[in-house]
């Protein structure tokens, strides 16, 4: 830790621009002045500095000067083919990373000719069975120039599998490719709802992809621990903080009772945030974060590596927030919400599109909320200087409020034994569905305030511009985008035609092999691996698991 | 009890794979806390299961939510679904919330929901709206 803004510069960011070269020799201010790449009062050094513990300043020491966020919009839908083309049209409209959101049947493991599966095939993201549907999912898509992030939890090794041997393939190493699986089993059983397993066979499966992802493939996140979901279930920002570091904790303490060693997988977990429009609260929510995780790593699991104190995150903008009621406010929206992402250090973000509460985005409006970061990336000049914000009474203050706050909530889940525990007994449920309601309340109470003649907007504190003020009349229906029905009959189509092919007793040994490894301790993965390339089917090996495990049964509570 | 004192019985409840249950929820408390006696029945429901939830249940009301944008798929098999244990439209009264886009509207009207509540809409809304469609205890 430096003492002095010089000390920093000589011992910290000097040398890392040396070593990569920021976007520009220069950044300047309009009329030509040089901008220093970092603002520090006489108390700089009490706030901790860029690059350095506990970062609560950012975890690179150039940030945004060396290389801005990765431009990342998630994306999927109907089919391996349909969805490729979207990705590639992405790329070429200036995108930095691919993010595949997958179809329900996919993420519950389930093929799309399985009874389950009926009616949601295709429909909030692409399907995909087998090795053929990832191999058409990434054509023409360079596995080792790209980074790839998947939203998916119960059936996460099995989709890195797909995707490693894909880029076997291609003719990239495992040891080459990089991206996330979200693989978060804990916020699934709390507000997303795609668990498969109970508990205890999901952590296995999960420190298993941890062992696997540091000695086969080093440049993979393993986790992306999530607060997104839980905040738009309904959580606070500081709920949003405490949980999911809750949940990291959870992790790795499953991965250190497993023998792994902190400093080796740590590096490898990432974080997801969501962003809401309160635009300071947010930005003093991720510094917060990022400096109670560095602590947390260093004080309770003694991290010697720095990596594994880097709180790296993903952002999206609050889904929550976008109203139905006059779309195009959600551009304004989303654009607050991402200022504030960048302000408060992300490394990657999606920006949502303007009619996500109407349906699925249409092309057009994916390009507006890809513009959206691409304006703040080269015209906001918000990029060009290290945590402007940091420093400011106001947002110094929020983030140690908030920091507290998330404290709490962490020494209450330990309290209960820890996360699993907690979940177990409804706990982080019950605080989410509190605050949800009370949401709503608040909103409802602004709308009979509205419907009183002379009742000053804003008096309880929840306005949402467009639906309970400022409403309007609205007539115009914009078009919705609407998913192939015929794409689940397509899948079948292929699933048969793969079950008649390929060499059944191969498969059907490989299979075999993984569920007898789920009995004992052997790591899945490699098994997993074998099972993928032989045509296994995602939904078979997720069947097999089932077998041996059973099925989580959710307690119910409203 | 007496008639005079039953309660509106309600079910709530999310249909298919989509576990965006925020809503439903939401929804599910506000009838409770009007006053109305509310099973919420978790995520992943088959129709057989909302169907035999509500025959269970006695209910007069059964509110469906769902983001995942199958709807059209799954409603007509939890009607169905329901008509086989005699609850039907004409008995029962079926409402639905969600991401619906405007011009499933007739259609879901047509098949027998007579209501449709989207993002934005007011509880007390929803609450009213159940108070005077459910025919006042005989």
């Amino acid at each position: 830790m430096s003492d002095s803004l010089q000390d920093w510069r000589d011992g910290t960011y000097d040398p890392a621009v040396a070593k990569r070269p920021e976007r520009r020799p220069e950044f300047r201010r309009s009329s030509g002045e040089p901008l220093a790449p970092l603002s520090a009062g006489r108390d700089g050094a009490q706030l901790g500095f860029p690059g350095e513990y506990p970062y609560a300043r950012g975890i690179q020491p150039s940030m945004y000067r060396g290389r801005f966020w990765t431009m990342r919009q998630y994306a999927g839908q109907e089919d391996a083919e349909a969805s490729n083309q979207r990705y590639r049209f992405l790329l070429d409209q200036g995108q930095t990373g691919l993010s595949v959101a997958f179809d329900l049947p996919t993420q519950i493991g389930y093929d799309s000719d399985a009874p389950e599966a009926q009616g949601e095939v295709g429909k909030v993201g692409v399907a995909i069975d087998s090795i053929h549907d990832m191999r058409t999912l990434f054509d023409q898509i360079p596995l080792d120039r790209v980074t790839t992030s998947m939203t998916i939890n119960s059936t996460a090794g099995t989709m890195l599998a797909l995707y490693a041997a894909v880029a076997e393939e291609q003719g990239v190493s495992r040891a080459a490719i990089g991206g996330t699986i979200q693989n978060d089993i804990l916020k699934e059983y709390v507000a997303r709802g795609t668990f498969i397993y109970p508990p205890a066979p999901s952590m296995r499966l999960i420190t298993d992809i941890f062992d696997y992802c540091t000695r086969e493939i080093p440049r993979w996140n393993s986790i992306s621990v999530s607060g997104y979901h839980m905040r738009e279930a309904g959580c606070t920002a500081a709920q949003e903080i405490g949980f999911t570091l809750a949940h990291a904790i959870a992790y790795v303490e499953a991965a250190l009772a497993a023998g792994l060693d902190f400093d080796a997988f740590g590096g490898r977990l990432s974080f997801f945030f969501a962003c809401h429009s309160n635009f300071l609260e947010e930005i003093a929510k991720f510094r917060a974060a990022r400096r109670l995780w560095a602590r947390i790593a260093k004080e309770r699991f003694h991290a010697t590596n720095e990596r594994a104190m880097m709180l790296r995150f993903h952002t999206q903008t609050g889904g929550v927030t976008l109203t139905a009621q006059q779309p195009d406010n959600n551009i304004v929206r989303t654009a607050l919400q991402a200022l504030a992402a960048v302000l408060g250090g992300t490394q990657s973000l999606h920006t949502n599109s303007l009619d996500e509460a109407l349906g699925l985005p249409s092309e057009h409006a994916v390009e507006v909320a890809l513009r959206t970061q691409q304006i703040i990336a080269h015209e906001s000049g918000v990029a060009d200087v290290i945590d402007p914000l940091g420093g400011s009474y106001y947002v110094e203050q929020l983030t140690d409020e908030i920091e507290a706050e998330a404290i709490r909530y962490i020494e209450q889940i330990d309290q209960l034994g820890g996360a699993v525990a907690s979940i177990e007994q409804g706990y982080q449920q019950r605080e989410i569905m509190e605050a949800a309601y009370g949401r709503q309340v608040d909103l409802e109470r602004e709308t009979a305030a509205a419907r009183q003649n002379g009742a000053a907007p804003g008096a309880t504190g929840a306005v949402t511009v467009g639906v309970n003020r400022f409403t309007t009349d609205e007539t115009a229906h914009p078009e919705v985008v609407r998913v192939d029905p015929s794409v689940g009959q397509r899948q079948s189509r292929k699933l048969e035609q793969l079950r008649a092919r390929r060499d059944s007793a191969a498969a059907g040994a490989s299979l075999d092999r993984v569920q007898q490894a789920a009995s004992g301790e052997e790591n899945l993965m490699p098994l997993i691996m074998d099972a993928v390339k032989a045509e296994a089917t995602l939904g078979e090996i997720a069947n097999g698991l089932r077998a041996v495990w059973g099925e989580h049964r959710e307690a119910v509570i409203i | 009890m007496s008639d005079a004192e039953r309660k509106i019985r309600v079910i709530v409840a999310k249909p298919g794979l989509d576990g965006h249950d925020r809503g439903a929820k939401v929804v599910a408390r506000a009838l409770r806390d009007a006053g109305m006696e509310v099973i919420y029945t978790g995520i992943r429901q088959t129709p057989a299961m909302i169907a035999e939830a509500a025959l269970q249940e006695d209910a007069d009301v059964v509110g469906i939510s769902i983001l995942s944008g199958a709807h059209l798929e799954l409603f007509p098999h939890i009607l169905s679904a329901c008509a086989e244990r005699d609850i039907t439209p004409a008995n029962t009264l079926f409402f639905c919330g969600g991401i619906i886009p405007d011009e499933d509207l007739a259609k879901l009207h047509e098949i027998g929901f007579q209501g449709v509540f989207g993002p934005g809409a007011n509880t007390n809304d929803i609450i009213e709206f159940v108070r005077e469609h459910v025919a006042a205890p005989a």
